[in-house]
């Protein structure tokens, strides 16, 4: 077989294409954003759990929140310490969090994760859609 | 065996660039309507299924005709079909391809569709009907395949296959009468609300079918050294003559039920459909065109000197499949929408971009279809040189 | 252990089968089997075992009258309105006797009934079809208090529902409905493209102790209550008063009477 530079160069030209993205976008990485919280969380000073939980896991919260709202007609969120809110993303969420921009899109942007929420859920903050 | 679908002349690669550039042109149409939302098509409020389910519900019915080559050879064991049980199978394969595309176009948000089977639903037909084409698509893959090879390999199939073989017949049943139950067990759609609609779109099933099967032995023996054969092509029409008579038999069934019976509910559809209601008639002249066409269509397969000739068997083919095509494609769906629940009308028609997605699916099919039928014809004439 | 709690740890359950989800799993279920998170109806929340409607038709005389009321669940529930009718949203609409009760079309009705406008809206069906098609269970009838619903979030859009519905309650949003809404009400959400909607009996009214827009802004033309409450409004209305419903014969048990 006398082919083999030709399979090497075509392996080697296949890899250097499908690692396009990497080498491309190499040392360019933007630094990763930090959400800002508004005037009136910062008043709230805690939300529904703790930070570190929201931080990680307000995806799978929100799941929660829904099954329970629509499925189960429970519209009552009592957390670990007692306190009781109203499980509403545009409601109770946006109500602290009035800076969606700043708050939810800055970071989900980054992370290029397409949320659907707001296809339904109306930003109050921005007044009129 | 999949090299022998890439070993062609340059008839065959002009037509599968042609068919290519058909589904690119229907799948930009489709990223239109994935954009703007199924309000690029004719549906409404009252008319919420259309074109797509129509031709979905056609196609099914496609698919489940292959039984009729399948079924006599492996029960009965009559020899002829063997030769072209494969056509069979694979044009089921071809059908069912286009079944599941024409599910995924009408949804609203397809992205969504494994919702049906991460919350599986037992009381829901819909449910029922996407375990039964995927299984169908799966049986006839593996059957179609597997036989095929060890006629190449000129070896018997391996046994294993055996109760494959056997559950894809009543699967086969299966596939259109669930698809029936959709619609059939609605309450308040008079139309559909009649135990005979299985056994009836079983019946349009087995003549479209078959006589869509004859079109392609006839068009396989011209291009190709390998002949389906003049008998198995002649039992075929018998299939095709019997079904297109119960067919049209079962139709008439149901007029006399709903204007013998004189119930509104049941006769206001079926007085759309033929002479039109309060003024409203679009499909009038394309009802009477599929009835004249049906029975044409007997005309020419149960009297034996049209049904010998191959020419006239041919156009009796085309007959029957535009006939059947128009019952259930146009009149059975849109029929059943019109009177709306509030016995209001509003009329549907197909939208261009709905007729350009429509065309891509049956391309999409048509693709598949060449692939597997440049293999199956592949290998009988290797067998037979 | 109630049915919502019962799917967190379910949820739960599998992803802390990695010892990672651990703490995770810790802080929805609580250490010690102790519940560290619950969900509860609210205290002001109304409660039913069915909620039932009955509409006095004879309080209508003309369709202006049921403008407010309609105008109240558009503007509650953020309801387009489209130039072309094939794209129509309807979640509560005015509609002649012979249209409401096809299968009643009594010769020499009594004038004044015939000529009344009706009310038309999902009824909430005991035997809902359209839960029976849903392949999802999007649509289903919340056990609870018997509302049949949609779960917009997880409904595929293949409008089996539609098919299956004998009253024509439900819309499909062919496109996207935000730019359609004359006044967006910023309290409830909208919907997206693609999926199928219809009257919810005004659940998020119900669960702080409100009655649905429309029955408030009928001025009493229109009793809700709870079906089975021997003792309720609706009860007393169906007791008293002779009253229909849309294709009863179907057997699919709506909840929206008509004392006509």
């Amino acid at each position: 077989m006398n082919d083999k530079k030709y399979i090497l160069g075509g392996l080697l030209i296949f890899i250097v294409l499908f690692a396009f993205p990497f080498w491309f976008n190499l040392g360019k990485a933007a630094p990763a954003p930090k959400p800002v919280l508004s005037e009136k969380a910062k008043a709230a000073g805690k939300c529904v759990m703790p930070t570190e939980f929201m931080r990680a896991e307000h995806m799978k919260l929100l799941g929660i929140w829904r099954r329970s709202v629509v499925r189960h007609a429970k519209r009552e969120f009592i957390n670990p310490e007692g306190k009781q809110y109203t499980m509403s993303l545009q409601n109770t969420c946006l109500n602290c969090h009035d800076n969606k921009a700043q708050f939810c899109d800055k970071c989900h942007n980054y992370a290029s994760v397409d949320v659907y929420c707001w296809d339904c859920h109306i930003d109050k903050s921005k007044g009129e859609e | 065996m999949l090299e022998l679908a890439v070993k062609g002349d340059k008839k065959y690669w002009a037509w599968i660039v042609a068919l290519l550039a058909v589904i690119g042109g229907a799948f930009l149409l489709y990223l239109w309507q994935l954009k703007f939302g199924l309000g690029i098509t004719g549906m409404s409020r009252d008319v919420s299924w259309g074109f797509y389910i129509a031709n979905f519900t056609y196609l099914v019915g496609v698919a489940a005709g292959g039984v009729m080559v399948v079924l006599p050879y492996y029960l009965h064991d009559y020899k002829a079909y063997g030769r072209i049980t494969v056509l069979g199978e694979f044009l089921a394969i071809g059908a069912i391809v286009m079944c599941l595309l024409f599910i995924i176009v009408d949804l609203g948000q397809p992205m969504r569709i494994l919702n049906v089977w991460l919350y599986p639903t037992p009381h829901s037909v819909l449910f029922w009907d996407t375990i039964v084409l995927n299984g169908y698509l799966f049986l006839n893959l593996v059957v179609g395949w597997n036989v095929l090879e060890a006629e190449r390999n000129n070896v018997h199939y391996q046994s294993w296959l055996k109760p494959f073989i056997y559950i894809s017949i009543p699967w086969a049943v299966s596939i259109h009468t669930v698809t029936a139950y959709l619609y059939c067990g609605l309450p308040g759609r008079g139309f559909w609300l009649t135990a005979i609609l299985a056994p009836r779109f079983l019946a349009s099933a087995f003549a479209a079918g078959p006589a869509l099967l004859i079109l392609l032995c006839l068009f396989v023996r011209k291009i190709s050294s390998f002949d389906p054969g003049r008998e198995q092509i002649q039992a075929l029409a018998k299939t095709v003559a019997y079904a297109i008579c119960v067919n049209v038999f079962f139709f008439l069934c149901e007029v006399f039920v709903a204007f013998y019976s004189n119930i509104p509910e049941h006769m206001d559809h079926l007085k759309y459909l033929f002479a039109g209601l309060h003024g409203h008639g679009l499909l009038v002249p394309w009802m009477w065109a599929s009835l004249l066409l049906m029975v044409v269509g007997i005309i020419m397969t149960v009297n034996p000197a049209t049904r010998k000739n191959e020419t006239t068997l041919a156009w009796a083919c085309v007959v029957i499949i535009v006939g059947t095509w128009i019952d259930k494609g146009l009149g059975m769906i849109s029929g059943g929408f019109v009177p709306n629940p509030l016995h209001e009308i509003n009329e549907y028609a197909p939208t261009l971009p709905e007729i350009g997605i429509t065309i891509g699916v049956y391309a999409a099919g048509a693709l598949v279809l060449t692939i597997l039928y440049k293999i199956a014809v592949g290998v009988k004439e290797e067998v037979r040189a | 252990m109630d049915s919502s709690r019962r799917s967190v740890l379910k949820f739960f359950g599998l992803t802390a089968l990695g010892l990672a989800a651990k703490p995770v799993f810790n802080a929805f279920a609580g250490e010690h089997g102790k519940s560290a998170m619950h969900f509860e109806k609210g205290a002001e929340a109304l409660k039913a075992k069915q909620w039932a409607m009955v509409i006095d038709t004879r309080k209508f005389e003309s369709p202006d009258e049921l403008e407010p009321i309609i105008e109240a669940c558009n503007k509650a529930h953020n309801i387009p309105r489209f130039e072309n009718k094939n794209h129509e949203i309807k979640w509560i609409w005015e509609t002649e006797y012979h249209n409401a009760f096809p299968q009643m079309p009594n010769r020499f009705l009594s004038e004044e009934a015939e000529q009344r406008p009706y009310l038309v809206l999902c009824n909430h069906c005991e035997n809902p079809p359209c839960c029976r098609a849903c392949p999802t269970q999007a649509t289903f009838k919340r056990e609870s208090d018997g509302i049949v619903i949609m779960d917009f979030h997880r409904c595929i859009g293949c409008r089996f529902c539609m098919a299956a519905c004998p009253f024509g309650s439900r819309s499909f949003n062919f496109r996207d409905p935000r730019p359609f809404i004359p006044e967006l009400n910023h309290d409830y959400p909208t919907r997206m493209k693609g999926v199928v909607e219809k009257c919810n009996f005004c659940a998020e009214r119900l669960a702080k102790g409100l009655e649905p827009a429309c029955v408030e802004a009928s001025g009493g033309a229109i009793v809700f209550g709870d079906l089975y409450d021997p003792e309720s409004e609706v009860r007393k209305l169906l007791r008293e008063n002779y009253t229909i419903r849309r294709k009863q014969s179907l057997g699919t048990e709506p909840c929206v009477y008509y004392i006509v």
